[in-house]
């Protein structure tokens, strides 16, 4: 060990690492302990320097990132994440512990946001496109898939080169970029250009818009920010070279994630041989390869040196410095002062801000959409803390989860395990049992062979819940930065006073407004709470009671997490909370919130989550409770010009599934299922005529403007009316359905299936309410004639059905509380229909049918009830519809027989005009067609 | 989950005749059809071996996998599937724990565990085909019933059943189809798993097992209900699930495979163009096994059939059948669509949901699938 430090005397201590290898991170440890030094010199933007203490305080928990942004757009960001077992943050403990300074040596976040921002000219929204990255990776871990493959792609891939780069290294060549988190600003920069040429689409998801640059670059942040982890190593990849990649290949290895953890990870502490061994081994490597095609990272060494003679100016040699292996050799190479100087003139600089933020293991880990992050960041950060017989440890956590989760597992499946994982190591040539061994092993001895447990494990431990924390005294979080510039554009001011506020969206400063209150309420901070509108029922109108409370800004603080703009934050949310709602209605629920909050940006995932849990779900009852809602959005969506496609195509898809599954799901049901379906009948029934209206009216009219005041709240029944007239011709319907038209075949086959459950004669035991509504709905279509309702009431009514079977059938098919009533006091077609059967029963079984007539007749209202006496009557009903065949009777008492054309036709124009059928009225006046 | 298959004709035991060319027998056993890689690996193999195995786990794994030895000598791979797998599998075994390979219908269970047998013994025939009527002493021992009454209870009156025999001498005994046999039988071998000794109280004796022995149980995952493990057995094995093919290209190429074959053997005439409508079946198979689109964009339920490479074959060859004698030779959607209704729906209510959803909703809208749309609506309604 002393052997080490006077070996190093003649120089400062140059600790290569891998970005988040807990093997790099005991070695750091150890070597600082070995020979501890004046300073401590990281890996990582020099703006942090001020708020490293805060990493001693009690309640700062890793994993925490170090996140800087451009002052006036946080969407612009990087993101610099420490794990507890990361090397850079063991180095910072021991200095903190010891009082010993830290600085940081990377190239300033100010620079490297700028030139992100600048450079990769491939970024499709040009400034933003580059800088959105690293914003967006920040919370939009989920988003951050798509997007960070803009430059994130490749920095992103790169960066994981420490544990996965070398994979993602495999993976794509390109992708090397950021060795750094720093880095991926500058990486990004270098990277972008490969990284944006092959992810150029990714950007443009992040398009969001100009807000939702934010977004997207988000993304590329994340990615950046775990290029620090490995991408110091690894970074050298970034172009082409992946250094693990081609050593391993050298040591025989196929993957050089393993084999970087069978030589450096799984030995306990390599002692300071380890650092000269990959240092000399990186030097090696850039002499064969140069910088590997990162000609940013001339710049960012260039500064790193400079920093360290700085250092070693003020503390002699005894200075420790931490970084990626890669940059190693750069440190240790003889420049000139001037040189340097020279490298980092005239870079571009914007004015940033820096910030300690909570991270978690999930945004670390890969699969997140954290580009550059690791796989198995519970599995490292097991290995890092419980250095003493890991294997055996680690199966008895899995046991324990298991066991919480309800499998058998007991101590002699454990033992088993550990043999096996052992035993396949040394079969594989490993010097000790690797994550991939244990996992075989859980999977084949406590397992029973399945892969569903083994995903629990996956989620649980090798990747796991951990969330940092920060102390509250840490800088305000870029979120809260955000949102006072987007409340003060919006002209929208925070008051504690209660207040109301009317927003009219077809302006544009309201629907902002409007969007705005929406996505807070979905990030959890309830500024406005959305009140009934006075006075118009129009969609274009939406009243908000608002109330800043002090709360919220900690709730702001809280939703930091997710992002460091409002959209890339909200988005995020919305995002995770699709993908783990439970049920289907919660999910269509979000859709709804997220049309409302203008997240376009978002709804592609709920609206997949979505889909899934209609596919899954085998309740035609959820489904149905689902669909009118998801109806409402593609109506509300057109009416704010949102994009509704995707969710039309859902809806539709969700009808479909109702529409195959509602007959087998009517059968066998008692009185209050029976009542419960036929209102999720009723309702699919209106939700159905509206989807197939929008659907038309959508395609016709695409670019409808939002003003459009449409009356949505009792759009289903008008639509239902006037779609009676449309598909009464039901061969102009059959003949457009024949064309793959989605809605319009939907509303054929809706029909074809209300009459396979009217026509059924309860040997299926399909309820008699079900049915009678069935029937009804098909009459009020116009789809059933009145020959055969009559048919079909006789049957239910006739005396061989039990008499409550045919009470039920009578309520479904005229029922309905008042609002039925009132149809067949109006309906004398219905009424005659139901006249003639009354007549039509016999004497002798007339006394048992009345009472169940008296069970339906008494909900109506009193009025409606004298009404309908007085009808009856009056008697004409006798020969039901008076509208067609009424030649020569007269329809109502005082009138004279038949119509009179004449006087008929002088109505004709005036109720054309009113139903806007005649497209330019003043060319021929009302007046004249009444002549 | 990835999931691999064997690619050629391994698919299944039937289809692993045609190995070499093994002399009279119309199967030769695998440790006689591929003597020559067997010799050639023990040859190269220079890592430590279990007591009484004939290769190093390692060697054994790539005899199963395939490779290319030092010498140049190609050992052909026996499973193509992913190496994790079998290596698992071999490793369990020179572990002392007994393996369990489960999968469904199809996916080379047997022929895994024959050539396992073969390469780590050198005799795969210590064989006990489980069924619903097989008795304790094809577990244990039975008796000369003869030389019982005449000379009373002795060794030589007792005849000893693959198990025992393979704890004797130290070998890998098989059970086929663990799940088949009764749950009292099964039982019996506890104690040969767990012990490693067999006791014979009629003599007062025990057959202590050898070391090098093993045992490989297979087991049909959908059979699960019929007998199911004790979990006391089921702890004494470690499990491996051999997968369904990977890619629809594999299933695809092992469905026409086997077609080909087994529509000769019928004596089918040959019948062009079959490709498109065997990439439909095999499709419609996968996507309702896995419960989500081949584009991975829309989730389906999954219906109670196993759907398994297997019934893709038997419903194309239905197909052909029908195409041949009833048809205009060419095998066409109506051709298939009955066998795959018969495939899917067994559960009439809950599974006729499921394929007619999944027929309104993924197959209606498909390009090119309207000829296959009608006639399956044809045929379900």
């Amino acid at each position: 060990m002393t052997g080490t430090p006077r070996a190093r005397a003649a120089g400062p201590l140059l600790l290569g690492v891998r970005h988040h290898g807990p093997g790099s991170a005991r070695a750091v440890r150890a070597a600082l302990d070995a020979c501890p030094p004046r300073v401590v010199l990281i890996e990582g933007p020099p703006e942090a320097d001020a708020i490293v203490g805060l990493a001693a305080e009690k309640d700062m928990r890793p994993p925490v990132a170090l996140l800087a942004h451009a002052a006036d757009d946080p969407g612009r960001a990087g993101f610099w994440p420490l794990a507890g077992f990361s090397p850079e943050w063991a180095a910072l403990q021991w200095a903190l512990a010891h009082e010993v300074p830290v600085r940081f040596i990377d190239l300033p976040a100010a620079n490297s946001l700028a030139m992100a921002a600048k450079q990769p000219p491939t970024a499709p929204p040009a400034p933003t496109g580059p800088p959105v990255p690293a914003g967006a990776s920040v919370p939009p871990a989920p988003v951050g898939p798509s997007a960070p493959a803009g430059p994130p792609g490749s920095a992103g891939t790169s960066t994981p080169a420490g544990p996965s780069g070398p994979a993602a290294a495999a993976n794509g060549p390109a992708a090397e970029p950021g060795p750094f988190p720093p880095a991926d600003p500058g990486d990004p920069a270098d990277p972008a250009a490969p990284g944006d040429q092959t992810a150029p689409g990714e950007d443009q998801t992040a398009p969001g818009g100009p807000v939702a640059p934010g977004g997207p670059a988000g993304s590329g942040d994340e990615a950046a920010p775990g290029d620090p982890d490995v991408p110091a190593a690894v970074s050298a990849e970034r172009m082409r070279v992946d250094p693990l990649a081609v050593l391993s290949e050298a040591a025989g290895y196929d993957d050089p994630e393993r084999w970087w953890e069978d030589v450096i990870e799984h030995r306990g502490t390599g002692g300071a041989e380890a650092f000269t061994a990959v240092a000399d081994a990186m030097e090696a490597l850039r002499a064969e390869y140069g910088h590997g095609g990162h000609e940013d990272d001339a710049v960012r060494e260039a500064h790193m040196r400079l920093r360290l003679r700085e250092a070693r100016r003020e503390f002699g040699d005894e200075v420790a410095v931490v970084c990626g292996a890669w940059h190693v050799p750069a440190l240790r190479e003889r420049t000139t002062v001037t040189a340097d100087r020279k490298l980092l003139k005239g870079l571009p600089k914007v004015k940033t801000e820096i910030s300690w933020v909570p991270w978690t293991h999930r945004r670390l880990a890969r699969h997140s959409g954290y580009g550059a992050g690791i796989t198995s960041p519970g599995w490292y950060d097991h290995l890092f803390h419980v250095p003493d017989r890991p294997v055996a440890r680690w199966l008895t956590k899995v046991a324990g989860l298991l066991r919480d989760e309800d499998f058998a597992v007991s101590s002699a499946h454990v033992i088993e395990a550990v043999r096996l994982a052992e035993t396949l190591a040394a079969m594989r040539g490993r010097p000790l049992a690797g994550l991939a061994e244990t996992l075989d092993a859980v999977r084949a001895v406590m397992c029973d062979g399945s892969d569903v447990p083994i995903a629990l494990v996956r989620d649980r431990l090798v990747v796991g819940d951990i969330l940092g924390e920060v102390p509250e005294s840490a800088p305000a979080v870029p979120l809260q930065r955000d949102l006072t510039r987007t409340q003060r554009s919006l002209r929208l001011k925070p008051e504690a006073l209660e207040r109301e506020l009317e927003l009219d969206l077809r302006k544009e400063t309201d629907a902002g407004r409007s969007r705005l209150l929406h996505r807070l309420r979905l990030l959890g901070v309830d500024w406005g709470t959305p009140a009934v509108s006075r006075g118009s029922t129009g969609t274009f109108r939406e009243t908000w009671r608002l109330r800043w409370e002090p709360e919220l800004a900690v709730r702001v603080a809280e939703a930091g997490v997710w992002g460091t703009t409002v959209l890339a934050a909200v988005s995020a949310k919305a995002e995770t909370e699709a993908r783990s709602a439970k049920g289907l209605a919660e999910v269509t629920e979000l859709a709804e919130r997220c049309l409302l909050a203008g997240l376009s940006g978002a709804l592609p995932v709920v609206m997949r989550s979505l889909a899934d849990r209609a596919a899954l779900d085998a309740d035609v009852g959820h489904l149905a409770q689902a669909l009118p809602a998801l109806v409402r959005s593609v109506r509300y969506g057109d009416v704010r010009g949102t994009g509704t496609a995707a969710l039309g195509e859902v809806a539709v898809g969700l009808a479909e599934r109702i529409l195959v599954g509602l007959p087998p799901a009517s059968v066998g049901l008692d009185a209050d299922g029976a009542d419960e379906m036929r209102r999720h009948m009723e309702a699919v029934h209106r939700a159905i005529a509206l989807l197939s209206e929008t659907e038309t009216a959508g395609t016709e009219t695409t670019t409808r403007q939002p003003q459009t005041d449409l009356p949505t709240a009792d759009m289903p029944m008008a639509d239902t009316r006037t779609a009676d007239m449309s598909t009464a011709d039901m061969s102009t319907a059959e003949a457009r359905s024949a064309e793959p038209r989605a809605a319009d075949g939907l509303r054929a086959r809706w029909a074809a299936m209300l009459r396979n459950l009217a026509g059924r004669d309860g040997t299926p035991a399909t309820p008699a309410l079900i049915r009678g509504r069935a029937a009804r709905l098909l009459l009020d279509d116009g789809r059933l004639a009145e020959e055969e309702a009559a048919r079909l009431m006789g049957l239910a009514l006739s005396p061989g059905t039990q008499p409550p079977e045919a009470a039920s059938w009578i309520e479904g098919f005229i029922g309905g509380g008042a609002g039925g009533g009132m149809l067949l006091v109006h309906d004398e077609r219905l009424l005659g229909l139901v006249d003639r059967w009354l007549i039509s029963v016999p004497a002798e079984s007339f006394t048992d049918v009345l009472p169940l007539l008296r069970r339906t007749f008494s909900a109506y209202d009193t009025g409606v009830r004298r009404t309908l006496g007085e009808l009856v009557r009056r008697g004409p009903a006798a020969d039901g519809s008076t509208g067609a065949d009424g030649q020569g009777t007269p329809t109502a008492p005082g009138f004279g027989p038949g119509l009179d054309p004449d006087r008929a036709a002088a109505v004709v124009p005036t109720v054309r005009l009113l139903l806007g059928l005649d497209p330019a009225p003043h060319a021929n006046g009302p007046m004249e067609a009444a002549r | 989950m990835t999931v691999t298959v064997p690619g050629t004709e391994s698919t299944d035991t039937s289809g692993a005749a045609d190995a070499a060319g093994a002399a009279e027998a119309l199967r030769p056993h695998a440790e006689d059809a591929f003597a020559a890689e067997l010799s050639a690996l023990a040859a190269a193999d220079d890592r430590p071996r279990p007591a009484r195995w004939r290769l190093s786990p390692w060697a054994v794994a790539t005899y199963l996998l395939g490779g290319t030895l030092p010498d140049g000598t190609v050992i052909t791979p026996k499973y193509v599937g992913p190496r994790r797998i079998v290596e698992v599998a071999v490793t369990t075994l020179a572990t002392d724990r007994a393996l369990l390979l489960l999968g469904v219908p199809g996916t080379a269970k047997t022929w895994v565990s024959e050539h396992l047998a073969a390469a780590v013994s050198g005799d795969s025939t210590l064989l006990v085909q489980g069924t619903a009527g097989t008795p304790e002493e094809a577990i244990r021992y039975g008796w000369n019933y003869a030389q019982l009454l005449a000379h009373g209870p002795s060794r030589d009156a007792l005849v000893p059943s693959p198990v025992m025999r393979a704890m004797a001498d130290g070998m890998t005994a098989r059970v086929e189809e663990l799940t088949r046999i009764p749950a009292d039988v099964q039982d019996t071998l506890i104690t040969v798993l767990s012990e490693k000794t067999l006791p014979i109280p009629e003599l007062g004796e025990e057959v202590q097992a050898v070391r090098g022995f093993n045992l490989i149980a297979t087991a049909n995952d959908r059979d699960r209900g019929v007998n199911e493990l004790s979990s006391a057995l089921r702890r004494r094995f470690n499990t491996v699930v051999l997968p369904l093919p990977a890619t629809p290209e594999d299933e695809v190429d092992i469905v026409s495979r086997r077609v080909a074959q087994i529509g000769r053997s019928l004596e089918l005439p040959e019948l062009p163009e079959g490709v498109e409508e065997i990439r439909r079946v095999v499709t419609v198979f996968r996507e309702l096994r896995d419960g989500v689109t081949g584009d991975g964009r829309t989730k389906l339920k999954s219906p109670s059939g196993t759907l398994s490479t297997a019934e893709a074959i038997s419903v194309v060859t239905g197909g052909l059948a029908l195409a041949a004698h009833f048809g205009d030779g060419v095998l066409r959607s109506g051709d298939v669509a009955a066998g795959i209704l018969g495939a899917v729906v067994r559960d009439p209510a809950a599974d006729r949901v499921i394929w007619q959803e999944y027929l309104e909703t993924v197959v209606r809208e498909r390009d090119g699938w309207k000829d296959f749309y009608r006639a399956c609506r044809e045929v379900t309604t």
